[in-house]
């Protein structure tokens, strides 16, 4: 197991310098940020002078080099635009879009695994006919437009919940959260619903498939045969064959989410990262755009290297060695 | 006298298919009595699956039992509440399966599939039931079985894992075991062992036995009464040695011809001609004409199982009845 740990940090470094490299050199071809950030009045002289500050007059493996030796300090550099460590500016906005991913991933848990479940156990009734209509609707119906729908009908319409921003906020760990107070709660139930549509019916389609194949299954017949009861076969024979294809496809889905729901949070305005990079984008703040991605990549390492760790605690059979059997 | 421990009659199965009904058991009868081994034979897809099945009733839709009685121990298991049946499922009827891969659940340690199974008959605490569980795996030749109970199937060799099965379904001594095929995945030295072991703990317990496989020397060691089936129907049923010794039926005289033995070398085996019909599209009369190396035209109509000698039956127009008269 430790092996195994330190083999994965060692191939995650490879990923991190791969990514960092790509990135650099894909930042540098997008465009020069000067033409945006400086004003076009000013003077030759200024003009250089910004360029020097900046770093940006050394070629571009210089450039990247000092942004390594940097990087290994911890330092990502600073945004052009705020003037503020670009790491700092992520991270202020990362609790907003962390809450909103899992109150998204736990929404989608909660309602898409019953579902799925009475769907695959009762494929031939009404209800499973409904269920799998619906979760097509949820596959394709555009994120930015399910949540316009939202705003109309629950903040417009009826008035129950607000409609932007993150209401109140209580501190855990000097971090403010929007989840721990009513206000807060009532704020982020139709941005994280908005963004679960697409997981719930992703968890309803894998949970039925799973059902369905794992009820064929001689060990289930078996388990029937042995005088257990259907819920006993049903909760604990089929469901823990069935986690894991849910717990893969969710893994890389809450990556997704953290990293790129900028939809939702532009429509729902929700202070989160998804904003803070289009935002980069647009003035090409390439210190925070390269922070922000590596930023993701690193996180994506991390849930993928979890989800591995939650396979052996369901599947007994996989073992995370270093060689394969 | 008191009644057997399994009384078939007239049993019917049929799975009601869209391309047309199956019937995969047709007007089965037989009788198991106390302690005795009955040795249900035949090819594949000729129903003795379904019949096993229908005895623990597991027939899973689109299948259903038509008609028929199955008395266990006087009381009828056709039409009778699940709730009972689920009691008398793995407690005084068991079964084995086929493929011993398959039959455990992969994602559960043996404890728990074993203690599940005492658990769900009996009201008592797991500490009691962990230690039946260890002495039933003992019983079955499981070696240091305290250790092996918290073991995962995968751990298991496909012998040991069928003995393990076979503990699961010895835990309650149940009045009748069905094993369907409990041998024919594993290799012949290990098949042997396993026979033996069954043989003596059905002999010590009084345990009934219904025996199905497709391999007649199997049979031959191990059933006090057989019954050959085809296509759904018995066509041969007596005493086990006379049947083997002397088969009425042109099809067991068929299966008895197509055993390979030693005594025969260089000298082609027979073999029976064609295949099993589609049970979906059975020719009206006897459903072996068209394979069978003598028929007659009595065969146009379906003939009766009826006793050609005392105890014996056979299922044709024209048997063998040379060799016993």
């Amino acid at each position: 197991m430790a092996l195994y740990l330190l083999r994965r940090i060692m191939q995650s470094g490879f990923v991190l310098v791969a990514m960092s490299l790509l990135v650099f050199i894909g930042v540098y071809a997008v465009g020069d940020p000067i033409e945006i950030l400086i004003s076009p009045d000013a003077d030759q002289e200024e003009k250089e002078r910004a360029i020097r500050a900046l770093g940006l007059d050394l070629p571009l493996w210089q450039q990247y080099l000092v942004f390594v030796s940097r990087a290994l300090q911890g330092d990502l550099g600073r945004s052009f635009v705020f003037n503020e460590p670009a790491i700092q500016l992520i991270l202020q906005r990362m609790p907003a879009t962390l809450e909103l991913a899992f109150g998204s991933m736990i929404i989608a848990i909660i309602i898409g695994l019953p579902l799925g479940l009475y769907a695959g156990l009762r494929p031939d009734t009404w209800g499973s006919k409904t269920i799998m209509a619906g979760s097509i609707l949820g596959f394709s119906l555009p994120t930015f437009w399910v949540g316009l729908m939202l705003i109309m009908i629950f903040a417009v319409q009826l008035g129950w919940l607000p409609s932007t921003g993150r209401g109140d906020t209580a501190v855990l760990f000097g971090i403010p959260w929007s989840f721990l107070t009513i206000d807060g709660l009532s704020h982020i139930l139709m941005p994280a619903f908005n963004l679960a549509l697409f997981k719930i019916s992703l968890v309803i389609r894998l949970t039925r498939a799973g059902v369905r194949e794992t009820m064929l299954m001689d060990y289930v017949k078996f388990a029937r045969a042995k005088g257990l009861s259907p819920t006993r076969v049903t909760f604990v024979h089929v469901f823990k064959n069935i986690l894991i294809p849910v717990v893969t496809v969710l893994g890389l889905e809450l990556g997704g989410t953290i990293a790129f729901s900028v939809v939702t949070e532009t429509v729902f305005a929700w202070p989160g990262m998804g904003k803070l990079i289009i935002d980069s984008i647009n003035v090409l703040d390439r210190p925070v755009i390269v922070a922000y991605l590596l930023m993701i990549v690193v996180m994506f390492i991390v849930i993928n290297l979890i989800v591995d760790i939650v396979y052996t605690l369901l599947d007994p059979r996989v073992r995370l060695e270093s060689k394969g059997t | 006298m008191s009644a057997p421990t399994l009384e078939v009659r007239g049993l019917s199965t049929h799975f009601f298919t869209r391309a047309g009904v199956v019937k995969a058991v047709e007007n089965v009868s037989f009788t198991v009595g106390r302690g005795k081994v009955m040795g249900l034979v035949g090819e594949s897809g000729s129903g003795k699956t379904v019949t096993g099945f229908s005895v623990i009733g597991l027939v899973d839709p689109p299948g259903r039992i038509v008609s028929g009685e199955i008395l266990f121990k006087g009381r009828n298991l056709v039409g009778m509440p699940e709730q009972e049946l689920r009691d008398l499922r793995g407690n005084r009827i068991a079964m084995i399966f086929q493929d011993p891969m398959m039959t455990l659940n992969p994602v559960l340690r043996v404890d728990t599939q074993m203690i599940e199974t005492v658990q769900a008959h009996q009201k008592v605490d797991r500490e009691t039931a962990r230690q039946r569980a260890r002495d039933t795996l003992g019983m079955v030749g499981i070696p240091s079985p305290d250790e092996r109970l918290k073991s995962y199937p995968h751990q298991f060799s496909g012998g040991m894992r069928q003995r393990v099965a076979i503990a699961i379904a010895l835990l309650h001594q149940p009045d009748l075991i069905v094993a369907d095929e409990p041998t024919t995945a594993l290799d012949v030295t290990i098949q042997g062992q396993i026979l033996a072991e069954v043989q003596k703990l059905a002999a010590t317990t009084g345990t009934s036995l219904i025996w199905i496989t497709h391999d007649l020397s199997v049979v031959a060691g191990l059933a006090d009464d057989i019954a050959v089936m085809y296509a759904g129907r018995i066509v041969e049923q007596g005493p086990v040695e006379q049947v083997l010794d002397a088969p009425f039926h042109p099809y067991t005289h068929g299966l008895i011809g197509s055993v390979p033995s030693r005594n025969k070398r260089g000298v082609p085996l027979r073999q029976i001609p064609g295949m099993t019909p589609s049970l979906l599209s059975l020719p009206p009369g006897c459903a072996f004409r068209a394979r069978c190396e003598r028929p007659i035209d009595a065969c146009g109509d379906m003939p009766e199982l009826t006793e050609r000698a005392p105890g014996r039956f056979a299922r044709c127009c024209n048997p063998h009845l040379e060799a016993v008269a």
